[in-house]
């Protein structure tokens, strides 16, 4: 069985709540064995100091490396505002079909200046970072505005969408598994 | 579906940016390539169909306009998108005149590339779904190789299906150029003869006696020169259908002898004593008023009425200028694979002066016309002056130059009734004038509200 590791590399504490309950819903989900993993280690060269943001492309290159030896995924949660070079942010970034994923909680808790609501930010968190771990399955983005996979580019369609995959989803999910698209070394 | 038909190719000297904007859209299940300067994009361009092109303004070598101006002719459906780090109005304007799609700034905005290419894949589905619906009704316009969505086509059109079925005598009327031989030939296809000849004569081409012996064949010595027994295009149709092109020109004796031939159902061959059985459906054509004809004693009368068993007019294609983007769309893709150039569209300023022109040579000269500027066009769209017409705003009547005011008025209301699919207020508001004007106008040059002319029946009343 796969696993997935949950790695918190943000520059604050840890939600350990959050951490737990998305190892749950992951297991859920996937029907893969998910923990979480604790290493003190953080990217170093992620920073570009023009932009002022991190680049989630570097981020996944150092998760690759600095990840514990017999995880099948791993998956960064971190708190820094990630970008990719053409787009001026990313929620998060997943290798498609690969190992790696990053999801970032820096967007996902401002809610036009109101009081930051900790379940809602857990409740888009768990989202971005169940659709990441999609990708890393293979799965790419759903037309179904409720379905975990589809894209979500602001704030309005993070909400819209459940933590689970529609029937399209899960159907080509257990055919992507079957070919061993899950599987690596 | 959509996705998966969309190819994007993405055009950047910058690795980074091909590398990070292809896995990003990836994810949406669109198909992916990138080029790393305009030389390669133009290549790919030239060789592969896309749906969007993702450009960069400035690459070294042919840049981002250089490849968005090419690829306007090379591939006039994919939506071109200037990508670029500095925003300026002068490249943007020139971006958009050179008609990009639109214009983006780097780094993008994941909301404003994610709508942006929503959009685009959506407008195209639309553009695939208007092909696929146009293709459909073009079938429900065609009879054969005839494609009309003028009523009065379609009442031909019907006339012809049901005529097709008995083995009566057709006479087609109508002017040089309006189709009368691809009618006869599709009342041929949809008849139960159809597996048999179709065998067309044009009368007014041949002397008296080379005609004579066209039609009827010859005996071994029947005249000097007939070396050896002939056939003739009656037997020639034999179990099938002779088409008698311009049979208003034929001399006084060979309408005697078809006149025979049409009673008895036999006929001789030249020099010949045996009477051969005619067993061929009998299409005949002209454009000559053959009642005025028979009234001023040039062409029988027993043989016009033989021959007028079921009369067809075919519509001059001036008085059924509806037809003109149809046929033009026809020609375009049948001409296109003929000789083998394939242009898209006409511009609206070449489609406003071939709707304007008066056609005397009818749907003939219009394919001609357009195979000429096919040849001559040097894009894909072509322009007024590949089209070669003579004087087109002398001609802006379309009723020619000598028309009469009261003429170029009706033909003028007819154009913009039909262009205006019979809407009155429309139209009037094209023309200028009130809506109970143009009643009155069409009252008075006999049109309908879709500007064809009112039914004969009707202008008597």
């Amino acid at each position: 069985m796969v696993d997935v590791f949950l790695w918190w590399i943000g520059a604050g504490v840890a939600d350990e709540d959050l951490l737990t309950t998305l190892r749950a819903e992951v297991t859920r989900v996937f029907e893969v064995g998910a923990r979480c993993w604790h290493g003190h280690e953080r990217p170093l060269d992620s920073f570009d100091a023009r932009r002022q943001q991190h680049s989630s492309t570097r981020i996944l290159r150092w998760l690759l490396e600095a990840r514990p030896r017999h995880s099948g995924k791993i998956v960064g949660l971190t708190d820094v505002d990630l970008f990719i070079p053409i787009l001026t942010f990313v929620y998060g970034e997943a290798q498609l079909g690969g190992r790696a994923a990053v999801v970032s909680t820096a967007r996902l808790a401002s809610d036009n200046g109101f009081r930051l609501d900790r379940a809602l930010l857990r409740e888009r968190t768990m989202k971005e970072a169940i659709h990441e771990i999609g990708h890393t399955f293979g799965l790419i983005h759903c037309e179904r505005r409720t379905c975990v996979m589809s894209r979500s580019v602001n704030l309005v369609q993070v909400d819209a969408k459940d933590h689970g995959l529609c029937p399209d989803c899960r159907r080509r999910y257990a055919e992507l598994r079957e070919q061993g698209h899950h599987e690596h070394e | 579906m959509s996705r998966e038909r969309t190819r994007i190719l993405i055009v950047d000297d910058e690795e980074i940016v091909r590398e990070s904007l292809s896995a990003w859209l990836e994810k949406d299940g669109y198909t992916l390539a990138t080029a790393p300067d305009g030389e390669t994009a133009l290549e790919r361009i030239r060789g592969e169909r896309w749906s969007i092109l993702l450009v960069d303004l400035k690459m070294p070598g042919i840049d981002g306009l250089q490849v968005l101006e090419q690829a306007r002719t090379l591939q006039p459906e994919a939506a071109s998108v200037i990508m670029t780090a500095y925003a300026t109005v002068d490249t943007a304007v020139e971006a958009m005149k050179l008609g990009a799609y639109d214009y983006l700034v780097k780094p993008f905005d994941p909301e404003e590339l994610s709508l942006m290419i929503q959009k685009i894949v959506a407008q195209q589905a639309l553009v695939r779904e208007n092909v696929l619906l146009r293709k459909v009704l073009k079938r429900e316009y065609r009879f054969r190789d005839l494609i009309s969505k003028s009523p009065a086509m379609q009442a031909v059109f019907d006339l012809a299906r049901t005529a097709a079925r008995s083995s009566s005598t057709i006479l087609i009327l109508g002017e040089s150029g309006t189709g009368k031989e691809l009618l006869a030939r599709a009342v041929h296809a949809e008849s139960p003869r159809s597996q048999g000849p179709f065998v067309a004569v044009s009368c007014a081409a041949l002397t008296e006696t080379l005609l004579e012996s066209e039609l009827f064949g010859h005996e071994k010595g029947a005249f000097t020169g007939a070396v050896a027994r002939r056939k003739g295009k009656f037997e020639m149709a034999q179990g099938g259908t002779l088409f008698l092109d311009e049979i208003g020109d034929i001399s006084p004796k060979l309408q005697l002898d078809l006149l025979r031939v049409l009673e008895d159902r036999r006929f001789f061959r030249v020099g010949g004593s045996e009477s051969v059985g005619v067993d061929a459906r009998i299409i005949a054509a002209t454009n000559k008023d053959l009642q005025k004809a028979v009234a001023e004693g040039t062409f029988r009368e027993d043989l016009f009425y033989r021959l007028n068993v079921i009369p067809v007019h075919l519509p001059p294609l001036r008085d059924r200028i509806v037809d003109l983007p149809l046929l033009v769309e026809h020609f375009l893709e049948q001409l296109g694979a003929e000789i083998n150039r394939h242009v898209d569209e006409v511009s609206s300023e070449a489609m406003a002066a071939l709707m304007a022109h008066s056609w005397p040579g009818n749907v003939r000269e219009l394919r001609n016309v357009l195979e000429r500027a096919i040849v001559v066009a040097s894009g894909r769209v072509i322009q007024v002056a590949d089209l070669g017409l003579r004087r087109p705003s002398a001609e802006g009547a379309g009723v020619g130059p000598l028309a009469s005011l009261d003429e170029v008025e009706k033909h003028h209301i007819a154009v913009v009734l039909a262009d205006c699919g019979g809407n009155i207020s429309q139209a009037a508001r094209t023309l200028g004038i009130d809506r109970a004007t143009l009643y009155n106008k069409m009252k008075k040059y006999q049109l309908r509200k879709d500007g064809e002319p009112e039914p004969e029946e009707h202008l008597t009343t």
